[in-house]
């Protein structure tokens, strides 16, 4: 029976990795990793404590056994402090090489005390080469789809820098070839693992976006009471609280979109790839209407950099692109849900 | 968490959609579109035969102790099959009202032939010249004797030919705060002095406006405190946003998905497979699957024991937000023909989509405009100041 409550280990899940990142990933530790390439070593040994890259892999084969709700919750709160560590891109990493046959040397550093970062190249490579990576500048650990292949590749440190981009991430080029690279998988085999491990990084995505729209709405909504103009706050104004309205409508919305597609995931329900993909689109339009909304609220000082509501603008159209043109995904949800189209 | 309904409420599908085969008829639907009375009399009384007019009240009140989530399955396949529900949606908010705040004897008289599916009743909140400022009511309502006289004019009175009473929001007390001086009624539509007037609507849908002059009503039928209309007030419009379940949209999205499949162009291509079509029908799917979500944590609210009001607002806000925007993207995705209405040979999903299109708009007035929902939303939700301008 449906049941929109957390147990008690997820609240405390929830819990700590909130309190954990009120603490250690402030607005001013995102603003400095942004200028050092989007990436925070000291957090990333921090956060790993709590919860690695193996946090989401089965305990037979070393991880903790969080599913992939349990990994949303915490991804919600990651997005909602920004927090600059590749935690979403390394969980799916693992649990795409937790289903593979192991690659001992690579799998032991992923679940080391302090573990390599890892992702997975989100579009075919071309050539060899993968194009903007999510935590391509800092994960040693690539996998991807190469021609016919599911590859893994470990270098460390990571070969490549961050390039200067919207939302600040450590996206870069990575080449999928080379010493040390390893299949996991061929043809339909290797193009279906690949899409599963797509699905989940939306699905997760998805949750960050909904944390990271959460937190810009907070932001607007505390700027609305406090600010006062013609003698109010400009929160009575209807103008602007109706729009907050809207948008506050649209988290909630996501929040119950994004939490339907990871227990779908989990539970096997067979309308998962196709949750996982509208999650991914709502969440996506939510976290761009509301951090514009929440950046509009606060006027010209919205638009300055000493704010920190620019932090989650920039960022909420960062984060979904990396899947590519919003409308191209959501061509590829209608093949999820209705049949692909007839050869011409 | 989880997100299924649950065995309980699959097996009373199955007993909703077993009735329906039975009881629905082919014509039930078309009788509605051409009268734009979405009420069938026949099939009011065998839900009512049936015991599900308030399937989920105690079985002590008359209903069968349906949980919400019973609820939730029971209204999505009425929905679907594009049941005629407008009398049992109302009429249901009248009688949570009076089981909540009536006398013993008005259970005993109204509720019985309620139950029974044999009565049905009209909400008289709207005036002409009051509709979201609800409590601006000018009808009046004087005492004399036993009795009181009313007089005044309601506007949308909805199904006021099909009901037995309207439930009459009006003004005893002129002198005092406008939320102070209300008071509310159930008045027999039949009562000498009253007039229903028919009022068309861009739809298709009849609705009414209907005229009291010199109506006498006993005070018996009197609901809740003289001058406390406006608590009455506050419960009842509670109840209107708690009928919760799919909407129209997703009946019309299937047609339409089923239609697209079925159909090629000249050139012998599906209509499925054009890229503009399937992203259409993608982002619908998308919203509806939103919607959806929200009314199912409405009743989740419900059956933990709460009372959806914040979670309410933004269902109703979305739903029929939502539904406007997508209803005018489906007649664009049709194009030219998309303009044919039901009963056209050639009109693409039968004319159901530009029907949708008529409709969606008085999803974002009626019941909550969706301005009134923002309101809800910002000051009780956010904690935004409340304001009037």
């Amino acid at each position: 029976m449906v049941d929109l409550s957390l147990s008690e280990e997820q609240d405390h899940l929830v819990e700590t990795f909130r309190a954990f990142f009120a603490k250690e990933s402030p607005p001013p530790l995102v603003r400095a990793a942004e200028e050092a390439g989007g990436f925070d070593p000291d957090l990333w040994q921090a956060v790993c404590a709590l919860g690695g890259p193996a946090l989401g892999v089965d305990p037979s084969a070393g991880g903790a056994g969080a599913g992939l709700l349990d990994l949303e919750l915490v991804s919600e709160r990651l997005g909602a402090a920004l927090a600059p560590v590749p935690l979403v891109e390394s969980w799916v990493a693992a649990r795409l090489l937790a289903t593979c046959d192991p690659v001992p040397g690579t799998w032991a550093r992923l679940t080391d005390d302090l573990p390599a970062a890892a992702t997975v190249a989100l579009h075919p490579a071309h050539e060899g080469s993968a194009r903007l990576v999510p935590a391509g500048a800092v994960a040693s650990v690539v996998a991807g789809l190469d021609g016919d292949e599911l590859v893994v590749v470990d270098v460390d440190p990571p070969p490549a820098a961050a390039v200067r981009n919207l939302g600040g991430a450590p996206i870069a080029d990575r080449s999928l070839r080379g010493e040390g690279r390893i299949v996991l998988a061929h043809g339909d085999d290797a193009r279906a693992r690949h899409a599963d491990a797509v699905d989940e990084w939306r699905v997760l995505t998805a949750g960050a976006l909904v944390g990271l729209a959460g937190a810009a709405l907070e932001l607007g909504v505390e700027y609305a009471k406090q600010r006062h103009q013609f003698g109010v706050p400009i929160g009575s104004f209807q103008a602007l609280a109706h729009q907050l309205a809207d948008v506050a409508t649209m988290v909630d919305g996501a929040q119950l979109l994004t939490r339907e597609a990871s227990w779908a995931a989990d539970e096997h329900e067979a309308d998962a790839p196709a949750l996982a993909r509208m999650a991914f689109l709502f969440a996506s339009r939510t976290a761009q209407r509301t951090t514009a909304v929440a950046l509009h609220v606060h006027g010209g000082y919205g638009f300055t950099l000493e704010y920190d509501v620019q932090l989650y603008h920039r960022r909420a159209k960062a984060w979904p692109l990396l899947m590519g043109d919003p409308r191209r995904e959501s061509a590829r949800l209608a093949d999820a849900l209705f049949e692909p189209p007839e050869p011409r | 968490m989880d997100f299924r309904l649950g065995a309980k409420s699959d097996a009373f599908r199955e007993e909703v959609r077993s009735f329906l085969r039975e009881h629905l008829r082919p014509d039930t639907l078309e009788r509605a579109h051409e009268t734009g009375t979405h009420h069938d009399r026949e099939l009011h009384r065998a839900l009512g035969a049936q015991g599900w007019i308030a399937a989920s009240w105690p079985e002590e009140y008359g209903g069968q102790g349906r949980d919400p989530f019973e609820m939730t399955a029971m209204r999505d396949e009425l929905r679907l099959a594009g049941v005629p529900t407008d009398g049992l949606g109302q009429s249901v908010i009248v009688a949570r009202t009076v089981r909540a705040v009536g006398t013993e004897e008005q259970k005993q008289r109204f509720l019985p032939p309620f139950l029974r599916g044999e009565i049905i009743f009209a909400l008289g909140y709207t005036e002409p010249d009051s509709g979201s400022d609800v409590a601006a009511a000018k009808t009046r309502a004087v005492r004399d004797g036993d009795d009181w006289v009313i007089d005044g004019q309601k506007m949308f009175t909805t199904l006021a030919h099909e009901s037995a009473y309207v439930f009459l929001l009006t003004r005893t007390n002129p002198d005092v705060a406008k939320h102070r001086g209300l008071t509310m009624f159930l008045v027999p539509l039949d009562a000498p002095g009253v007039e229903i007037h028919p009022v068309h609507t861009m739809g298709g849908e009849r609705t009414n406006a209907t005229f009291y002059t010199g109506v006498r009503v006993p005070d018996a039928f009197r609901v809740g405190e003289v001058d406390g209309g406006w608590d009455v007030m506050n419960v009842a419009l509670t109840f209107e946003r708690g009928g919760f379940a799919l909407s129209e949209a997703d009946r019309v999205w299937q047609w339409t998905v089923d239609w697209a499949r079925e159909t090629r162009r000249p050139d012998g291509t599906r209509v499925i497979d054009d890229p503009l079509v399937r992203e259409r029908l993608a982002t619908m799917r998308v919203n509806d699957e939103v919607a959806r979500l929200l009314a199912l944590r409405c009743s989740y609210v419900a059956a933990t024991g709460g009372m959806p009001g914040v979670e309410g607002s933004m269902h109703k806000l979305w739903y029929a937000e939502a539904m406007t925007a997508d209803a005018a993207e489906l007649v664009d995705m049709l194009g030219a023909e998309g303009l044919l209405e039901h009963g056209e040979p050639d009109a693409p999903v039968d004319g159901w989509v530009e029907q949708l299109h008529r409709h969606a708009a008085v999803t974002t007035i009626y019941g909550g405009t969706s301005e009134v929902q923002r309101d809800i939303i910002a000051s009780r939700g956010l904690g935004l100041p409340r304001s009037r301008r």
